[in-house]
């Protein structure tokens, strides 16, 4: 179970989270939606203790991870997979190194069954044979798919999706989408998934959870979700260019400047 | 004036809290030769052969200059094999190690900002620490041993090079035998002059590849933060190597003189 408790988090003037609580359930996949810049990555960059909270904390397992002691959060992480944004790709080894990397950390496991792991997390994003090629020669795409082998290789009990499917094709997304269901199917695990794609918010999630604001706005099952009544989650979820936000938008554009918050959705 | 003056001397003391939090980091992350051991020799032969040819290249040319100078200044005062002490001397102790650091504070220091800065601001360095790796045993341990062991190398090869491309002027552009070069070459000759050059640069490499390291890592913001922490750490690591050149003299050579 991955709780966020009433987390505090700002960079400077930028006050990003401001009060998020989500209690992510041991075997769901909760998707987390919202506005480019609202603060999702920010957010699960908290699970694995890549940024420090400034006030609240957020629990895996009852431990608290900004408590931990360095071996106890390599521990942790050793049970977490991430999957970056960006991908996050080491530009300086293979395709091959890059998902073998995290496998070589683990104790007792041979070179051989490294290879295969390795194989078989490449086959299941359809990147088998890329495993010499080094990332600059990969597309985009491509990148984030080794970047989501190289998370799925280690098995974990828990894995970090950070927009999965963005800039990927709507067939490839589809893929990815499957993966990560048949993934939860196999492995049981407990997953996180921030996306801005509602067909696959819709196709990967138990749950869903929008973040807005620094906290949550709205959480609720796919169809509680679908069947908001809440104007602003109503209007992100369809995707129109007005509706419930423009509307407390105009309402709060004082408050809003007030805030720095100016410009953070642009 | 005066408060930016203040903000200077602000920035210059956080500075100094951020390298020695990076310190005690990289003394922690030393008990896990697990992931250092094997990354260091690939570190060592980067940095020699990176090094290398700049190294040999700025050394030959030293020598010629060396051996040049030395018998224009000693004209007639004093006997031409001091042509060869002079120029053996002047090698192993100061021009071999400080031009080298000096060169390899743009080669070596820039590429481990650049390299590292880059990991950093593409979240390369947040990759493997969710990996669950220590980024401080994986990357700064086995770039900053290199340094410590392959300077001192590199520069020894240096030596070799300026000795050689001097005693080759001397020999043949100036009117000094073989033998005079070498008498001149051994009459002063202890071998702490060569212990010397030697402990100076490593201390060089140690430094260059610290401040590398702990600029690169600490880059925030895109390509422009890449390029700024390149260019302190050419910046800083240079005056670092001319601190610490006149430290080493007033530590080690004082002695000999009393
Ligand atoms: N390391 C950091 N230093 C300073 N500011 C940061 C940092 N990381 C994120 N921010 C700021 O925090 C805010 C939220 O960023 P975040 O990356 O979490 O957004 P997001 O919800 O993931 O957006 P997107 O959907 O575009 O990925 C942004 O204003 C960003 O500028
Ligand atoms: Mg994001």
């Amino acid at each position: 179970m991955i709780e966020f408790r009433d987390l505090y988090k700002a960079f400077g003037a930028n006050r990003v989270l401001e009060g998020f609580t989500l209690e992510v359930r041991d075997g769901e996949t909760m998707v987390i939606i919202g506005y480019s810049g609202t603060g999702k990555s920010v957010a699960i960059k908290h699970v694995v203790g890549l940024l420090e909270p400034d006030a609240g904390q957020v629990a895996v397992d009852g431990q608290v991870v900004a408590e931990l002691s360095r071996a106890a959060l390599t521990g942790l992480r050793a049970t977490i997979g991430f999957v970056f944004q960006f991908a996050a790709l080491f530009d300086s080894m293979t395709i091959f190194d890059n998902v073998a990397l995290g496998l070589r950390r683990r104790p007792g496991i041979s070179e051989g069954d490294i290879a295969s792991r390795v194989a078989e997390a490449l086959a299941l994003v359809d990147l088998a044979g890329t495993e010499r090629l080094m990332p600059a020669e990969l597309s985009g795409g491509m990148r984030k798919r080794v970047g989501l082998a190289r998370a799925i290789a280690l098995k974990p009990r828990y894995l970090l999706y950070d927009e999965p499917t963005t800039g990927l094709d709507p067939v490839t997304s589809a893929v990815i989408d499957q993966l990560i269901v048949r993934t939860r199917e196999a492995l049981g695990v407990t997953s996180v998934v921030i996306t801005h794609d509602m067909r696959s918010a819709y196709t990967v999630g138990d749950r869903i959870a929008m973040l807005y604001r620094g906290r949550i706005r709205q959480v609720g099952t796919v169809a509680e979700i679908r069947a908001t009544a809440d104007p602003v989650v109503r209007q992100f979820i369809e995707g129109r260019p007005d509706g419930g936000r423009a509307a407390e938008r105009a309402s709060l554009s004082q408050t809003g400047q007030e805030l720095g918050l100016e410009g953070v959705d642009a | 004036m005066v408060t930016s003056l203040g903000r200077r001397s602000i920035g210059l003391v956080t500075g100094f809290g951020q390298f020695g939090r990076f310190l005690g980091n990289v003394a922690r992350a030393l008990p896990d030769v697990r992931t250092w051991g094997g990354l260091t020799a690939q570190q060592m032969r980067r940095l020699g052969v990176d090094s290398l040819p700049i190294a040999l290249f700025i050394a030959a040319f030293t020598g010629i200059v060396l051996a040049l100078l030395a018998s224009y200044v000693m004209t007639g005062a004093v006997p031409p094999y001091l042509v060869g002490t002079l120029v053996t001397k002047t090698i192993t102790m100061e021009l071999g190690p400080v031009l080298t650091g000096l060169a390899l504070a743009g080669r070596v220091g820039a590429n481990i900002a650049a390299e590292l800065g880059t990991m950093r601001v593409t979240e390369q360095v947040d990759a493997l620490e969710t990996l669950a790796y220590n980024p401080y045993a994986f990357l700064v341990i086995p770039r900053v041993l290199a340094g410590l062991v392959m300077f001192p190398v590199v520069v020894a090869f240096a030596m070799g090079m300026g000795i050689f491309t001097g005693w080759l002027t001397a020999t043949n552009l100036l009117p000094i035998t073989n033998a005079e070069f070498m008498r001149g070459a051994r009459l002063f000759f202890m071998p702490f002059d060569v212990w010397y050059g030697l402990l100076k640069s490593a201390s060089f490499g140690f430094v260059i590849t610290l401040i590398g390291c702990h600029l690169g890592l600490a880059t925030r913001g895109g390509a422009e933060g890449v390029g700024r922490a390149t260019t302190r750490t050419v910046v800083y690591s240079a005056e670092m190597i001319l601190v610490l050149d006149a430290y080493w003299a007033v530590t080690l050579l004082r002695g000999h003189f009393q």
